[in-house]
């Protein structure tokens, strides 16, 4: 058993094409990966949310957005 | 150089590895930046000092008997002998190793691997900023950049080491090799050098202790990205043939070869390592709350853990096994640091040491089976021998014995400043002297124009 397909390499290397794990599996492993890549965006939406409307709260404070603004 | 096409392969792959050294001297510019970034203002000439003087330090010795090692020791000494004939070739004396027309390859091939005894004695570099005595540090770099990591490369990272034979070990792009030993290295000294003052409080809660300057860190990390691309490509033999290879490849058409001569190609790694560098990227961001330099330092982290496969995997799997080593590396170095109250300045215990052990024993599982090698009779790749592999990289050859000439250079009273150093800074006296020369051509001046040049009216 080879996850690759290849037990060894007493093959001419001219009739070889892809070595990668999973061969057949790579529609699945899109669907995977364009999750991870989907779920990234969900997470970082939230978090930017969440934390836009906590730095909003705290610029209430005229003086510390003033002190912000005098800081460039 | 016989005949056209042998000249050209022979001149190619001179040049491309030279290529690959002067890409590769880039971590160590970014390694400098990085460390020169994260320490105080009052420690900078020191930093960078220690990390220069690895340079020369870690090359004379490479050149006097670490690449030596490389060809003496595949089989040593649990399965055999010293290999002295392959030795004798590479020894300091030998004429292989100087001006020879005869041999165009050795030179640039000895490079490749010295660049990689840099950046591990350098990883270790960076844990121990702005407390460790110099002297101390250079030691260590010998022991790791010319002892140490080459030993594990002549056992694991070799077409003919017993761990590549024995235990179907693979690591194509150095996730063991070079970092899980170097992290488990810096692991094994911070554990004797202990904290910088003030890292912990009283109650054991662990201080941030910032960066004085994050742009160099960010262009330092950067040029560590660049430098890993030479690295990568380092790690290959560009364009060889089944009969030059000399194992069970059967036909004529010549290849790309990993370390071990299997095939793979350019293309390949190229691939994996952009995705393994992008899902380690994304993982670090979400896991460190979009803190900058676990971000960037994450994207490093995910190509490590890849890299021991990254000459098979295919380009989503490698993205994946990033993110995951890079969660895994993060949660474990805030543990670590929590528990065992070890300051590791940079995080390259983190991101080296467990990112690297983690991509050994995640290929394991994913390239089980797949050979290690193009020749007869070794070992397929597996999860045990991954794991035995790690185990050998991160604490054999890294962790003891670091922790061991730590514990005699403490004894010594020889490996950390003294405190009242550590909170003046490391750089006093050249911070002294640079003041005092300010003040004396400032007054130099001034007597000047009072003595030659009047007012204007």
């Amino acid at each position: 058993m080879s996850t690759i397909g290849y037990e060894n390499w007493a093959v001419d290397l001219a009739e070889v094409g892809p070595i990668y794990p999973m061969q057949g599996w790579e529609i699945p492993m899109t669907i995977v990966g364009v999750l991870f890549w989907l779920g990234w965006h969900r997470i970082q939406f939230v978090r930017e949310r969440k934390h836009l409307e906590a730095a909003s709260q705290r610029a209430l404070d005229h003086e510390k957005v003033q002190r912000s603004v005098e800081r460039y | 150089m016989d005949g056209n096409l042998n000249a050209l392969t022979t001149v190619f792959t001179e040049f491309y590895y030279w290529v690959t050294v002067v890409f590769m001297f880039l971590i160590h510019v970014g390694f400098c930046m990085y460390e020169v970034g994260a320490s105080r203002r009052r420690n900078h000439m020191h930093t960078l000092m220690k990390n220069v003087m690895v340079i020369p330090l870690v090359t004379v010795t490479f050149f006097f008997f670490g690449w030596w090692i490389y060809w003496a020791f595949p089989m040593f000494p649990f399965f055999g002998g010293l290999d002295l004939e392959a030795g004798a070739a590479n020894l300091p004396w030998s004429q292989n190793m100087a001006t020879n027309l005869d041999d165009r390859i050795t030179g640039v091939f000895w490079a490749a691997f010295l660049l990689f005894s840099w950046t591990a004695a350098s990883i270790v570099s960076g844990s121990v900023i702005e407390r460790i005595r110099s002297s101390a540090l250079w030691v260590h770099a010998v022991l790791i950049g010319s002892v140490w990591w080459i030993i594990d490369a002549a056992w694991g990272w070799h077409y003919g080491g017993w761990m590549v034979k024995y235990l179907g070990y693979h690591d194509a792009y150095a996730s063991g090799v070079i970092h899980a030993i170097a992290g488990g290295y810096a692991l094994g000294v911070i554990t004797v050098l202990g904290p910088r003052i003030g890292k912990f409080a009283a109650d054991g809660t662990p201080r941030d202790i910032p960066p004085h300057n994050p742009w160099m860190l960010t262009i330092g990390i950067f040029l560590i990205y660049t430098g890993f691309w030479g690295f990568y490509a380092a790690c290959n033999v560009p364009a060889i043939s089944p009969e030059a290879i000399g194992g069970q490849i059967t036909g004529t058409t010549w290849t790309a070869t990993n370390i071990y001569l299997a095939p793979t190609s350019l293309s390949a790694i190229t691939f994996n390592f952009l995705m393994s560098l992008s899902g380690g990227l994304m993982a670090a961001y979400v896991i460190s709350r979009g803190d900058a330099f676990w971000t960037f330092s994450g994207g490093l982290a995910g190509v490590i853990t890849a890299s021991a496969g990254n000459d098979l995997y295919h380009p989503i799997q490698s993205m994946i096994i990033a993110a995951i080593g890079v969660v895994i590396a993060y949660k474990l170095h805030y543990w670590v640091e929590r528990k065992f109250k070890l300051d590791d300045a940079v995080g390259a215990v983190a991101v080296h040491g467990y990112a690297g052990f983690i991509g050994l024993v995640i290929a394991g599982f994913v390239l089980w089976g797949a050979p290690s090698s193009p020749f007869e009779g070794y070992a397929t790749i597996n999860p045990l021998g991954q794991f035995l592999g790690a185990m050998i990289m991160f604490f054999g050859l890294g962790f003891l014995p670091a922790f061991i000439v730590a514990k005699m250079q403490a004894a010594a009273g020889v490996l950390r400043i003294p405190e009242e150093v550590e909170l003046e800074g490391l750089d006093y006296a050249e911070n002294h002297a640079y003041e005092d020369a300010k003040e004396a051509i400032i007054e130099a001046d001034k007597a000047y124009l009072a003595s030659k040049a009047r007012p204007a009216n």
